[in-house]
């Protein structure tokens, strides 16, 4: 388990993460979710002892990772797969870090097979591609075979054939009761891959929740066909509920389509479609981070208009 | 692909302890020390400077000597007084030192370049163990390349110089400490460029700083008006190397045993001033 409270974190003057809050649970996968720019990476590097926190406690399994000794039994991570030394082997790689660990040289091999590079192990990793290094950037990661996993952005550069596969993992390390921290800025992919989500937008956090509840809290609306349209809109109307006409198809927000059916059924409406329209994580992202991007600009209006010349 | 991510056990020893319980710092830093190892034999760049510290040490020394044969019946007597053959066949480390100093930068400089540096604050998050780690490994080698290179260069001088019956053998007074101080002062430099680099972070700054500490500062010190120009010259590096590895006592120079106290002083404020940035700064 991760845990993060009241996390705040200064680069000089720009606040990175704003009294950020949450926990990371076994057993599922987690989406780390949010623009560029947003503090996901910091908040990584902060939960992995890499940066230190302005103010606000990390703890991974009850303990500050930087007391920890031989770290990657319990905790894999993979932050940036491009950090790498190019001039060496995959092998060789992955070799120095078991060491530092006390781990055998087989499982080195062993991960090598796990993520398919057994056949390059002993090539050097500067001409690898992107995709390569993600996958042995995972390899890294799984190499103290740990309960708890982080991987910022892990989707970057792979194949769809890659996408796939490591989709398919993370649900089998969550499956086997592992923590699975991903961060992503695609909520596509997210909501393919997590089945809860820490949503966050300019350092602080915006959500909290399990993926069809945010999807559901998003709103979802239903839309109607009827050859009555203008009669059943008064219907709706008049119990609260708001319609929008697209072209003769009516959208409808605030009823479910039960109840629509039914008040149509009494007014004695012909309806020829009823369809739930189900709204998308992308909808239910972007309606959440608006309210930080409205925060985003009321900030830039305490700044200087630097844009302005001063002549 | 549908293996399981764990199919054996991972460590070597069965009785691998819980997660939380502190392992003994010894035991931290000895398997830090076999990753910085593997990190460094796998490098090409190591293989090089190696070579380059060496070749040049012998190489220079040797040809140092040959000039020295060829112009010997043309040298005036004074010349001839103050011959050190000592020194003379240890000269090739002025420009060896730069290939073993860029190795000692890069140790940890190119971890920085890369990013590697945060997977291996991740790996072992004890960065002052790391760096132990890191100067007790590299220090090794540049201690064993650098005597290498000093005894090699030293009887390859001497065979050359023995050619006009110049040479000396290392039993005769103060050639044997010539020959470890010369060893030393390329392992000091060495070391000098790890702990520079792990200050600057950055392979360009640390090597430019190496370089105007070793090679630059001496001549500027040298254009201040006397005494000030021995009183100070004489604690920077390169004197105290000469220190280290002259025969012939010189006034302008510290005794060998206090050279050598001072370069130590100058290790440990760098490693010092490393070890406590280390743990302060975000990685």
């Amino acid at each position: 388990m991760i845990e993060v409270r009241d996390l705040t974190k200064h680069y000089g003057s720009t606040i990175a993460v704003d009294a950020l809050s949450f926990e990371v649970l076994p057993g599922r996968v987690t989406g780390f979710l949010g623009p560029n720019g947003a503090g996901k990476t910091t908040t990584m590097r902060v939960i992995l002892g890499l940066d230190a926190p302005t103010t606000g406690t990390v703890t991974v399994d009850h303990c500050p990772y930087r007391e920890r000794h031989f770290p990657i039994h319990e905790v894999g991570a993979l932050l940036d797969a491009q950090a790498l030394h190019p001039g060496r082997t995959a092998s060789s790689h992955l070799w120095s870090l078991a060491r530092s660990n006390r781990i055998r040289r087989k499982r080195v091999d062993e991960v090598l097979g796990l993520v398919g590079l057994s056949d390059v192990a002993g090539r050097r990793v500067g001409p690898f591609s992107l995709g390569m290094k993600q996958r042995l950037g995972i390899a890294g990661a799984l190499l103290g075979d740990p309960q708890i996993l982080l991987f910022d952005e892990p989707v970057t550069g792979l194949d769809p054939e890659g996408i796939v596969w490591i989709r398919d993992l993370f649900h089998r390390l969550a499956a086997e009761g592992r923590t699975v921290f991903v961060s992503s800025h695609l909520m596509s992919e997210m909501s393919l891959t997590a089945q809860h989500l820490v949503v966050i937008g300019r350092g602080k956090l915006i959500a909290d929740d399990s993926i069809d509840h945010i999807i559901a809290g998003a709103g979802t609306s239903v839309r109607v066909r009827s050859p009555q349209a203008t009669q059943l809109t008064r219907v709706l109307t008049t119990e609260g509920a708001g319609v929008r006409n697209d072209d003769g198809a009516l959208t409808i927000t605030g009823l479910g389509a039960a109840t629509i059916g039914d008040l149509a059924a009494r007014h004695q409406i012909s309806l020829h479609e009823l369809t739930p329209q189900r709204a998308s994580l992308e909808e239910a992202f972007f309606e959440l981070t608006e309210y930080s991007v409205e925060y985003h600009g009321v900030d830039l209006s305490h700044r200087p208009a630097t844009t302005k010349d001063p002549r | 692909m549908s293996t399981a991510v764990s199919t054996t056990a991972v460590t070597d020893e069965a009785s691998y302890e819980a997660p939380n319980v502190p392992a003994p710092s010894g035991r931290v830093l000895a398997a830090v020390m076999g990753s910085e190892w593997t990190k460094i034999r796998s490098v090409r760049s190591t293989i090089w400077s190696l070579l380059a510290t060496f070749g040049i040490t012998v190489g220079l020394g040797v040809l140092f000597c040959v000039a020295y044969v060829s112009r010997y019946d043309r040298l005036s007597l004074k010349e001839r007084f103050t011959f050190d053959p000592t020194a003379q066949s240890l000269r090739g480390l002025f420009l060896a030192q730069i290939a073993l100093g860029v190795l000692g930068v890069l140790v940890i400089s190119s971890e920085y370049a890369t990013g590697l540096i945060r997977t291996t604050f991740t790996a072992v998050p004890q960065r002052r163990t790391l760096l132990a780690a890191k100067v007790a490994v590299f220090g090794a080698i540049a201690l064993l390349v650098g005597m290498a290179a000093a005894f090699t260069a030293f009887f390859a001088g001497q065979a050359v110089l023995n050619t006009k019956d110049l040479g000396v053998s290392l039993g005769d007074p103060s050639v044997l400490r010539a020959v470890l101080g010369a060893g030393t002062y390329l392992t000091v430099v060495g070391l000098l460029g790890l702990a520079i680099a792990a200050i600057v972070r950055r392979t360009a700054g640390a090597i430019a700083t190496l370089f105007a500490l070793v090679l630059v500062l001496p001549l500027l010190a040298r254009a201040l008006p006397s005494p000030w120009n021995t009183n100070i010259a004489k604690f920077l590096p390169s004197d105290l190397g000469a220190a280290l590895f002259n025969v012939r006592p010189d006034s302008d120079l510290l005794s060998p045993a206090t050279a050598l106290a001072v370069a130590l002083v100058w290790l440990l404020v760098g490693f010092a001033i490393a070890a406590s940035l280390i743990v302060r700064r975000d990685a």
